[in-house]
Formats: structure tokens, C-alpha cells, sequence
């Protein structure tokens, strides 16, 4: 009792107390993360995302999608069999914020690029009970027909690049002509948007090709591409990871 | 008054350099509303100038022609009165908002497909609607009532009470307005945009000044175990908030921004500030509350002073590290999540000896829980805090956790802690604040009391108990397998199996949001002044301490 007086009595000494005390456990947790290597994987086939993507997972994030949906398959046998390998932390890296999610009123999207039609995906956005009956999603007509703002395409690169992202100058300065050829094959600047960003999916997602871009197309091309990058042929799982 | 006379000089250039503050704001506002080309950053400019004129009229028009507020002697209730009420309202839209959300899960069609009513926007509406907004003004309010009274001394700083006060309901329209119109940083609990973060530091800044000025002011020797809590709260929150913000805007006048951190990192560092806005928004505050209102409602003393030491010590060093287990099996390494696993389990220890002292010191006055329904409130939640406590151990073992970890089950869980321990504490500190603060001879009816507990009581264990079944049942159907290893159901089976569960879960919602709409009445009334309909059974401790007849304990 006596002991513990002078943080009864100096509300500074207290004050000192308590910032130790809450600051030990964060730092051994998270600081270790930043430099221990083995923390995310080493991959093949991770690259950022092209303008179009990045524009849909931001209408992803607007509609708190992750609220219902985990974009983390856990290292569990029915959980592998359902959605597929596990995911990764290096497939993740490039995730400013990350979409983990904590909640699975809905299935896990980690990988459900490739699971589904463009087509089914529009009428799933626009009203999800018309391919699903008894499902309980909200409907986002307004993402189908709303026109998509990317006017700030590159600024957007730009700011991730200084969070650590590593877009190139090259990406950067044709980020507005790569967002809109990646929604039309036939255009001359398809061709470097498939190389700029390799297994980028290139079409007009919608499924309505000379119209203006929308968010869903936007949205479809980031659904389409979720969990398709990394080689897992390549991929040795044995390590060096910490898992 | 000689606290005012010492301090008249100092204090009229507070109140210049507060104007000038406000003068400011509004050229910011204005600026920000002229030249963005966002029109949620033009609205929120707009809004902001408007604070900040609202602010500048109050300081031209009160501070400097007031002699009423110059006085510096006594205690200053206004700004808490302020806050409760601003905690009844909130509380209300917040659990009503809630309740909505959870009728949407059982009947989609009431998303009504619009871009502003769909789940994915409201649920973000209704966390931070119960947690910052109920919550954080419920903290408000009874910290700014408890530091004076087990300090002995007026809040410190001025106008500088008000300031936190009207500057967090700013926080809280602006943090609203901009989810339901789309902006959000997507991390859970933490979805104001980069803007709301810095005004939500600058208010909390002043908020730890305010504390920490009227705790060195104090004429008691010792400060009282509340204040350590709630000082705990003020720099806990400060650190997590700071930590887990880190953003870059992409334009000063644009409301995008993207998190410093990325993937594994940023979620390490999200769950270490989304489970301590848990640990110690939503528990070491409110076990400050507890610590002030249940010894007083009891009119007996803390259980255990020595416990109430190592508890204290105990829980905010072992919180912080509890974290990881919301990411057991992910690709968060293996080495963090054993840490957070271990943690969380003796975190079971400190956590129930919170619940320990708070029950026994009702030893000898076990009584009052018979007779008094608002100390039925304050025992109750803390009941349910040990409930909570139990089962958020358990919950975080992995091989449990790799059955509830994205079940309903964890919704069950945070409700038995928000509903029952939060909301039940602060309701029966609402109940004592209120005659105590408006000078009443008690509440305008204790039946009403009765009432509002029997039903929410009857809410929560509606709620709770159907998520546990809705809960377990789906994780068992997600890992089910036949008898030759294939997955027995597919996902959307699953949910159409929720159905039934949905909506006994809204239907307790729904009993928790009629009882809160009867504290609502039984506020108004109250502070309108109406004669109390059943004062003869109220106990003497429901009368404000004026009130309470020659033999009343010496006050406070």
C-alpha cells in the first residue's frame, strides 16, 4: 500500500505509470512485424492493383462490404475446401487498409475472382435475390448505373506510392487511358495494361461494351481478380514463414 | 471568488485567444466549403464554420458579459447536464439504428436498395453511434461529474469542459453525415476519415488537459480509484487512436485517404486498437463509472482497496496485448497469435476482479437490490461484465475461436458486454445523475425504473441467447462434413438457417430500445420538474445531496 502512494499522490507519476504499462504490449507485438522477413511470404505473380481494380475496391470499402464479407481464408480443413488455399499475408501486402473482415454474414471473398460470370456479378450487385433466392444482401442498384468518378486516378497512385506501394512512374502517368482500356480488348491501349499489370482481366465488365464505365465495372474487375495473382505452382510452402 | 480575482487577467485573455480559436474555425470551414471539389468535404466544411460561429456568438455573447460564469467556486454541472442529455438522445438513435440493421438481416427488402439505407452504411452508424456516441458522452458526463467530486475542486480550463463537449458532438455529426453518405476508412471502429481523426485528436488532447488539470488541483490527498480508470481511458484511447490512424490524405480538400500500414501489419495494428477500444473505451472507463456509482448508490464503501490496486494494474497492462485473437488461423504469425491467445486468457483474472469489487461492496446492503432498481442496474451490468469476461477468454482459446471467429457468436458476445454491461451501467448512472444534477427529490417515477430493467433485461437475454445458438450452429454447418469428407451445406444454407434467429435477435433489440425510450420519458419528466409520482419509495440517495434531510452523510 505504501508502495503504490506515489501514484495516488503525483497524478504525473500516475500518469508516466499508465503509459508504460499500455505501451509494452503493442510494441512487442507489432513492432517485430515490420522487421522480422519471414513475417510475409515470398510469392510469385503479386503486383498492385490496376487503376480499374483500385477504383472498384473503393467502391468495396464505401459500401462496407466488409462488414459481411472476410477476404481471409484461416488455415482450417473445411475452410480450404470451401474458398480454396489459404491466403497469404504477402497476398495482402499492397491492402491499404487491409479487407480481412471479421464477419462472414456472407461467404469469403478472398478468392472468389474466376468463382462467377461478369453477368451473374451485375445481377448479384444490382439485386442479389434474382441469382440467389434466399440470400439476404442489400441490393446496389446505384453501383450498376452510376457512372464511375476516376478523375483522380493517378493522385490515388500517387498517395499509395507513399505509403510504400510500389507503383511506377510509368503506371502512374497513364493511369487514366490504363483504366479505361482495361474495359475495352479492343483498344490500342489494352495491350500495356496487360503488361503494365500482369493477369489483369481486360473487358467491359458490365457487359455492356461502348457504354460509359460504372461502378460496377470497376467493382467487377477488383471481384474478378480477388485471390487469382499468386502462383501457387510456384508457391513453396514450407517457408522461410512464420506459420 | 478569490479563485476568479486571482485569476481575472488570465482569464480574459483566455477568452480572447478562445475567440480568435473560433474565428479561425470558420475560415477553415468556409475555405474547405469554398475551394474542395468533394461534396462531403464541402458539406463538412460547411458544417464546421457553422460549429465554430455557433462557438465565436457563444464566447462574444457569454463570456465576456457573464458575471454568473466568471464565478470559479463550486462545481460545474452545466456541461454534464449537458452530456447526459446528450447520452439519453444518442443512446436512443444508436440502439435504434441497431434494431433496424438487425430487421434488415432477417428481411433484406427493408435495405430498400437505396445507396444510404443499406446494411453495409447503417452498421457503421450504429457502432459508433453506441460506442462514441452514447458511450463517449456518458464518459463525458460522468467523468466531468466524479473529478470534481472525489477531487474536491471545479473542472479545470474554463470554457475548455464545454469545448470537449460541443467539439465531440462535431466528431460525432461528421463522422454520421459521412458514413451514411459513403466516406469511411473501412477499418472497423475506426471509420472516420482523416479529418475526423485530427479533429478527434485535438479534442482529446483538451479532454486529457481538462482531466489531468483538475486532478492537479485537487484538495484530496490521494486520488480515488475512479480517476485512474478514467485517466487510463483519456491516454490509452490517445495512443490507440494515434497508432492505428496513420493515413495519407490524397488532397488536403478530398475526404480519401489510405492507411499507412498494409495487410498483416494493418491488421495487427487494427485489432490492437479495435480490441482496446474495447479494453478500455467500453471497460476501464466504465469500471470508473462503476467505482464512483455503485459504492455511492450502496452507501458503502469500495470492497477491497488492495484489490482495486492490483486489478487496476493488472488489466490495463494485460488489455493491450489481447489483440491477435481476433486473428487466430489467419496469416498473421503464429508466434503473435499465442501471445494474444495466452494474454487473453489471464486477462479472465484482473477482469473479474473488477467484478469482484463491485459486487462485495454490497456486502450488508444486499437488501438495496430488492428495493432499489437502480442499484438492480448498476449490479446487474456488472453481473454481466463477468459474464463477458468469462466467456471473451474462452472465446479466444484458438480451437474455440476456430468455431466462433466469424459467427454470429461474437456478436452474441459483444452485446452481452455492450447491452448488458455498458448499457445497464450507464443507464443506472443516468438514473442517479439525473435528480442529482436538477436538484429533484428523486426520479419522476420508480416504477418506470422497474420497468425499463425488466424489459431490457428480458431484450438482452433474447438477443444473447439466440446468438449463441445462431452463432455455433453456424460455424458447426460451415465445418460440417458427410461421411466421405465433403462439405455437407453450402454457404447460403447456412444463412437461410439464421432466419428464425434474426428475428428473435431483433425482437430483443427491439424490447432494448422500448425500455431506453422509457428512460427518455422518465428523464424528460424529471427534469421538467414534475412531481414525482412514488418519491415515499425512493431511497434517500435518489434525492439530490441538497435534499436529503438532516441525516445525510456528509456530502460527496
Amino acid at each position: 500500500m505504501k508502495l503504490h502512494e506515489p501514484f495516488e499522490k503525483y497524478s504525473l507519476v500516475l500518469l508516466v505509470g499508465i503509459l508504460v504499462m499500455v505501451a509494452i504490449g503493442g510494441l512487442v507485438e507489432i513492432a517485430p512485424l515490420f522487421w522480422l522477413n519471414s513475417t510475409i511470404e515470398k510469392v510469385q505473380g503479386m503486383r498492385p492493383y490496376s487503376p480499374l481494380e483500385l477504383a472498384g475496391r473503393e467502391v468495396y470499402q464505401r459500401e462496407g462490404c466488409y462488414l459481411c464479407h472476410s477476404q481471409m481464408i484461416r488455415v482450417l480443413k473445411d475452410e480450404v475446401e470451401r474458398y480454396g488455399h489459404y491466403s497469404l499475408a504477402a497476398e495482402s501486402m499492397y491492402d491499404h487498409p487491409f479487407q480481412w473482415g471479421s464477419k462472414r454474414t456472407g461467404p469469403d471473398l478472398a478468392r472468389v475472382g474466376g468463382r462467377y460470370s461478369d453477368a451473374w456479378q451485375t445481377a448479384h450487385i444490382q439485386n442479389p435475390r434474382s441469382v440467389v433466392p434466399e440470400s439476404i444482401m442489400p441490393g446496389y442498384p446505384h453501383i450498376v448505373s452510376r457512372k464511375l468518378d476516376f478523375t483522380d486516378a493517378a493522385e490515388r497512385m500517387k498517395t499509395l506510392r507513399l505509403v510504400g506501394v510500389p507503383y511506377t512512374d510509368e503506371q502512374i502517368k497513364n493511369a487514366q487511358a490504363d483504366l479505361v482500356a482495361q474495359t475495352d480488348p479492343d483498344s490500342a491501349g489494352a495491350a500495356a495494361v496487360a503488361a503494365r499489370y500482369p493477369k489483369a482481366q481486360i473487358r467491359k465488365f458490365d457487359g455492356k461494351p461502348g457504354q460509359p464505365i460504372t461502378e460496377a465495372d470497376a467493382l467487377i474487375a477488383y471481384l474478378q481478380m480477388l485471390g487469382t495473382l499468386v502462383d501457387f505452382a510456384k508457391y513453396d510452402e514450407s517457408g522461410p514463414n512464420l506459420r | 471568488m478569490e479563485v476568479a480575482s486571482r485569476k481575472g487577467g488570465g482569464a480574459a485573455l483566455f477568452d480572447w485567444v478562445a475567440l480568435l480559436v473560433t474565428l479561425g474555425g470558420i475560415a477553415l470551414g468556409t475555405f474547405v466549403a469554398l475551394r474542395s471539389p468533394d461534396p462531403v468535404m464541402q458539406f463538412h466544411g460547411i458544417v464546421f464554420a457553422a460549429f465554430s460561429l455557433l462557438g465565436a456568438l457563444f464566447m462574444l455573447g457569454k463570456a465576456f458579459n457573464s458575471t454568473e460564469t466568471m464565478d470559479l467556486k463550486g462545481y460545474s454541472d452545466n456541461v454534464v447536464k449537458a452530456a447526459t442529455i446528450a447520452t439519453v438522445f444518442w443512446g436512443v438513435v444508436g440502439f435504434l439504428v441497431g434494431d433496424l440493421i438487425a430487421w434488415q438481416l432477417a428481411f433484406p427488402v427493408l435495405n430498400l436498395d437505396l445507396p444510404w439505407t443499406t446494411f453495409g452504411r447503417l452498421r457503421v452508424l450504429h457502432t459508433s453511434g453506441v460506442i462514441f456516441a452514447f458511450g463517449g458522452n456518458a464518459l463525458l458526463a460522468t467523468s466531468f461529474y466524479i473529478v470534481q467530486r472525489t477531487n474536491r475542486t471545479r473542472i479545470f480550463g474554463r470554457w475548455l469542459p464545454w469545448f470537449v463537449f460541443w467539439g465531440w458532438q462535431l466528431m460525432l455529426v461528421m463522422a454520421a453525415s459521412g458514413y451514411i453518405l459513403g466516406v469511411t476508412q473501412a477499418r472497423e471502429y475506426a471509420e472516420p476519415e482523416w479529418y475526423v481523426d485530427i479533429w478527434i485528436t485535438v479534442v482529446w488532447v483538451v479532454y486529457l488537459v481538462v482531466y489531468l488539470g483538475t486532478l492537479m488541483k485537487r484538495k484530496e490527498s490521494h486520488i480515488y480509484v475512479a480517476n485512474w480508470f478514467y485517466l487510463a481511458f483519456i491516454l490509452t484511447i490517445a495512443m490507440l487512436h494515434l497508432g492505428n490512424n496513420l493515413a495519407v490524405p490524397v488532397s488536403f480538400l478530398g475526404t480519401k485517404s489510405y492507411s499507412a500500414f498494409s495487410g498483416v501489419q494493418d491488421a495487427m495494428t487494427q485489432w490492437w486498437y479495435g480490441h482496446n477500444a474495447v479494453g478500455f473505451f467500453l471497460t476501464a472507463a466504465f469500471l470508473g463509472m462503476m467505482y464512483y456509482f455503485v459504492p455511492k448508490r450502496a452507501e458503502r464503501p469500495v470492497y477491497s482497496y488492495r484489490l482495486s490496486i492490483v486489478h487496476f494494474w493488472a488489466l490495463v497492462f494485460t488489455y493491450i496485448w489481447a489483440g491477435p485473437h481476433h486473428l487466430h488461423y489467419t496469416a498473421l504469425p503464429d508466434w503473435a497469435q499465442t501471445l494474444g491467445m495466452t494474454l487473453s486468457v489471464i486477462l479472465w483474472m484482473p477482469s473479474w476482479g473488477g467484478m469482484i469489487n463491485g459486487l462485495m461492496t454490497l456486502s450488508g446492503a444486499w437488501d438495496k437490490l430488492r428495493t432499489d432498481p437502480v442499484m438492480r442496474f448498476l449490479v446487474v451490468s456488472v453481473a454481466f461484465y463477468g459474464m463477458s469476461t468469462f466467456e471473451g477468454p474462452l472465446m479466444s482459446i484458438r480451437s474455440v475461436n476456430s468455431l466462433s471467429h466469424y459467427t454470429d457468436w461474437t456478436i452474441g458476445h459483444v452485446h452481452s458486454g455492450a447491452l448488458g454491461w455498458v448499457g445497464m451501467i450507464s443507464f443506472g448512472a443516468i438514473y442517479c445523475l439525473v435528480p442529482w444534477l436538477w436538484k429533484r427529490q428523486g426520479l419522476y417515477s420508480q416504477r418506470l425504473v422497474e420497468w425499463h430493467f425488466w424489459i431490457s433485461t428480458l431484450g438482452i437475454l433474447l438477443y444473447i441467447t439466440a446468438m449463441w445458438v445462431s452463432g455455433i450452429m453456424q460455424g458447426l454447418m460451415w465445418r460440417a462434413t458427410d461421411s466421405l469428407g465433403i462439405l455437407q451445406y453450402s454457404f447460403v444454407e447456412s444463412v437461410e438457417a439464421m432466419h428464425p434467429y434474426y428475428i428473435i435477435r431483433a425482437t430483443g433489440g427491439a424490447l432494448f430500445v422500448l425500455g431506453s425510450l422509457i428512460m427518455a420519458y422518465n428523464v424528460i419528466r424529471t427534469i421538467r420538474g414534475d412531481e414525482p409520482v412514488d418519491v415515499a419509495d425512493q431511497p434517500r440517495i435518489a434525492a439530490a445531496p441538497e435534499l436529503r434531510g438532516a441525516q445525510a452523510l456528509p456530502a460527496e
